[in-house]
C-alpha cells in the first residue's frame, strides 16, 4: 500500500566491506543482504488514533527506565541473572578482521542444505574486479563453493561463497552443533521398500515435474489480503484516522537494495569497459550517514522497524544505542 | 533422546498421501540476554504509552492501525484481522518437483525433518524416489495460522522440509547485471583454477567452532562462579601483488603446504 511513494532512499552503505583472501590473492568485496523484510506491520494506535511508543518500566516500581537504568542479564539456574555489559561483550568480540579467508574449496553440493541460514551477495569493491571475476569463474565451473569464518558485527560466522552468474554470493552457515541429526531427532532407520511403492512415487513426481520455481507459488498471500483490506476501507473512509503524529517507522526512507546492487553491478561493467581507474577501495561502515542527527530522535520502535526492514541480524536484542549504530552502519 | 514433534500432518503428493511429523531440525545456541533493570537484576515490564502526554495506554484500549501514508491510518479490528488467517488444514501439498537447485539457499528460512508417522513404506518410498530423480518438491502448508511455503527434499534418507522466504523477501540474482571487465587471461584462469584445486577438500563441519560463542558461554560460566573473566582479543591481513604473481605463488605454497601435511 503506498509503500512505493517514497522520498529519495538514502544510498545504503554495504552492510560490511572487506576482502576475501584465496591463497595470497585477495578480493575487495562489499556485502549486501540478499533478502528484504517483507511483512508488512501494523502500529499500535491509542484510542483515539495517535501512534503509542513502547517504553520499558521497572517490574517491581512501575517506574520508567532510561537506557542507564538498563543492563543485559544471561539467565542462569532458577530465574537467576548474570549482568554482561556492552564493554565485555565487547572485549570478547574477535577483533575486527577485514578478511574471508577462503582456506577449503569445497563441492557446492556438498555443504548439507540443513547448514545455511541466510545470504548476502557480494559486490567487487576496489579498483578492479579482475580477481573477482577470476573467483566466480573458477568457482562455478567447478560447482565449488569456498569455506570459510569471518568476523561481522561483532560474532564470527560460518560462511559458503557461491558463484552464480559470475556473482558471489556469501551463505551464512549454521555450526555443526547447532544442526540436529536424524538420530538427535529419533528418525527410523531407512527401511527397504518394496519396488512398486518406488516406482509409483517415481511416477508421481515425473508427472508433477517442472524446470523452473514458480516464483508466484512463493507469494505472501497474507500480506496481500491486508493490503487488499486496508485499500477497501480506505476507499470507503472506513476507520480511517489522520493525525498529526506519523508513526514514523521509517519507511520512506525504506531502501530498496536491488536497485542499490543493480546500480553498483553496472557501473563495475563500465569502469572496467571505460578502463578508467577509480580510486574508491572498500567503503569504511561506521560513519555517520545523512541526516546525522535524525535517529536519535526516534523511539526504539521505530528504530527497531528500521533495522528490521534492513534485515539486521540480532535487532530483538539490541538497545537503542545499539540499533542507532547498527543503522548507521549501513544506512 | 528422541525430539518431540512440533506437528503432524499428511504430506499429499498427486493421488498419494503420506503421514509425517514435523520436528525442528536446528537448535538455537546463542547465548540469550534479557534486558534488566540495572539496580535490581530483574526483568523489566514494557507498557505502551501515549508520547504526547506520557500516560499508559492500557493494552484493552490499543487498536491497530495501517499507516497507509504518514500519520494517516486505517484501523483494523481483530475479528478483521482474523478473517486474513488461513484456513487451518493437516494437509502438506506439493505442487510440484524441481530439479535440485532451483531453488537457491537465498529461500531457505528454517529446515525441520520430517519423520514417518505410521507408514513407514510409503514415507521411504517417497524419501528413495526423490533421491532417484534427484528433484525437490515445492511444498504450501499452514501452520499456526501461517501459509508456508517450502523445499521437500533428502538428507541422509529421510525427508527434510526447508521453509522458504515469500517472493517479496527474496532478491532474485538473475535480475542483477553480471559483473564484466575485460576478457579473462586464460593463464590467470589457469593459475586460478589449480589454486582452488589445491585448497579442495572434505566439507567437515566439526572442523569449524563458533569461537565467539563459546568465549560468551566462558564468560556468562565465570561471572556465575564470581570469578573475574578472562577477556582475550586476536589477527592480521596482508598486502597486494600483481594478481597473476600472485596467484603462481598461491599455487607454489598451497601445495607446498599440502606436501608438508603428507609427508
Amino acid at each position: 500500500v503506498a509503500e512505493s511513494e517514497v522520498s529519495e532512499p538514502a544510498a545504503p552503505r554495504p552492510f560490511w566491506s572487506g576482502t576475501i583472501t584465496f591463497g595470497l590473492v585477495s578480493v575487495p568485496v562489499n556485502l549486501f543482504p540478499a533478502s528484504r523484510a517483507g511483512r508488512a506491520s501494523l502500529r499500535m494506535l491509542g484510542p483515539d488514533g495517535v501512534p503509542l511508543a513502547r517504553r520499558y518500566v521497572s517490574a517491581e516500581t512501575g517506574r520508567p527506565l532510561g537506557p542507564e537504568d538498563l543492563v543485559r542479564g544471561a539467565e542462569i539456574d532458577g530465574g537467576q541473572y548474570v549482568p554482561v555489559t556492552d564493554d565485555e561483550l565487547e572485549r570478547l568480540a574477535p577483533e575486527k578482521s577485514r578478511d574471508i579467508d577462503l582456506r577449503r574449496f569445497v563441492d557446492a553440493a556438498a555443504v548439507p542444505p540443513l547448514a545455511f541460514e541466510r545470504a548476502y551477495f557480494l559486490v567487487p569493491a576496489g579498483t578492479s574486479s579482475r580477481a573477482y571475476q577470476l573467483l566466480a569463474a573458477v568457482m562455478e565451473r567447478s560447482r565449488k563453493a569456498g569455506i570459510a569464518t569471518f568476523v561481522m558485527r561483532g560474532k564470527e560466522y560460518l560462511v559458503a561463497i557461491l558463484a552464480e552468474r559470475g556473482i558471489l554470493r556469501a551463505e551464512t552457515l549454521r555450526f555443526a552443533d547447532e544442526i540436529r541429526s536424524p538420530a538427535d531427532v529419533g528418525l527410523p532407520d531407512p527401511v527397504k521398500v518394496p519396488a512398486a511403492a518406488l516406482r509409483r512415487f517415481q511416477k508421481l513426481i515425473d508427472e508433477h515435474a517442472a524446470d523452473a520455481l514458480p516464483r508466484e507459488e512463493l507469494r505472501d498471500q497474507r500480506t496481500e489480503a491486508l493490503a487488499r483490506l486496508v485499500e477497501r476501507k480506505r476507499a470507503r473512509n472506513e476507520d480511517v484516522i489522520r493525525t498529526d503524529a506519523s508513526a514514523d517507522t521509517g519507511r520512506a526512507e525504506v531502501i530498496d537494495i536491488m536497485s542499490v546492487l543493480k546500480r553498483r553491478l553496472a557501473a563495475t561493467a563500465r569502469d572496467a569497459g571505460a578502463g578508467r581507474r577509480r580510486q574508491t577501495g572498500p567503503e569504511r561502515p561506521g560513519r555517520a550517514p545523512r541526516a546525522a542527527g535524525d535517529l536519535e530522535r526516534l523511539s526504539r520502535a521505530a528504530l527497531y522497524d528500521r533495522a528490521k526492514a534492513l534485515g539486521l541480524p540480532g535487532r530483538s536484542a539490541m538497545t537503542k544505542t545499539e540499533l542507532i549504530r547498527a543503522i548507521r552502519e549501513v544506512a | 533422546m528422541a525430539a518431540r514433534a512440533i506437528w503432524r500432518a499428511v504430506l499429499r503428493v498427486g493421488s498419494a498421501s503420506v503421514p509425517v511429523k514435523l520436528y525442528a531440525a536446528v537448535q538455537d545456541r546463542t547465548v540469550h540476554f534479557d534486558l534488566l533493570e540495572a539496580r535490581t537484576l530483574a526483568r523489566i515490564k514494557q507498557q505502551m504509552t501515549d508520547p504526547g502526554t506520557g500516560e499508559e495506554v492500557p493494552t484493552a484500549a490499543v487498536r491497530k492501525g495501517y499507516e497507509v501514508e504518514p500519520g494517516t491510518f486505517v484501523v483494523l479490528s481483530d475479528a478483521e484481522l482474523a478473517s486474513l488467517d488461513p484456513e487451518p488444514s493437516r494437509e502438506i501439498r506439493i505442487s510440484r518437483f524441481l530439479p535440485i537447485g532451483q531453488i537457491n539457499h537465498q529461500w531457505y528460512e528454517r529446515p525441520y525433518y520430517l519423520g514417518p508417522d505410521g507408514d513407514e513404506v510409503a514415507y521411504f518410498a517417497l524419501a528413495g524416489a526423490l533421491g532417484s530423480r534427484e528433484r525437490e518438491g515445492l511444498a504450501h502448508w499452514v501452520m499456526r495460522k501461517r501459509q508456508c511455503h517450502g523445499a521437500l527434499r533428502v538428507h541422509d534418507g529421510r525427508l527434510v522440509l526447508i521453509a522458504l522466504r515469500n517472493v517479496e523477501e527474496v532478491l532474485a540474482a538473475g535480475e542483477l547485471p553480471a559483473v564484466r571487465g575485460r576478457p579473462l587471461d586464460p593463464k590467470e584462469l589457469e593459475l586460478a583454477r589449480q589454486l582452488v584445486a589445491t585448497l579442495e577438500g572434505e566439507f567437515r563441519p566439526g572442523d569449524f567452532r563458533d569461537e565467539y560463542r563459546a568465549r560468551v558461554q566462558e564468560l556468562v560460566a565465570a561471572k556465575a562462579r564470581h570469578e573475574r573473566p578472562r577477556l582475550r582479543p586476536v589477527k592480521t591481513r596482508r598486502p597486494p601483488r600483481s594478481l597473476l604473481d600472485t596467484l603462481a605463488r598461491s599455487v607454489e605454497s598451497a601445495r607446498q603446504r599440502r606436501g608438508a601435511a603428507r609427508g
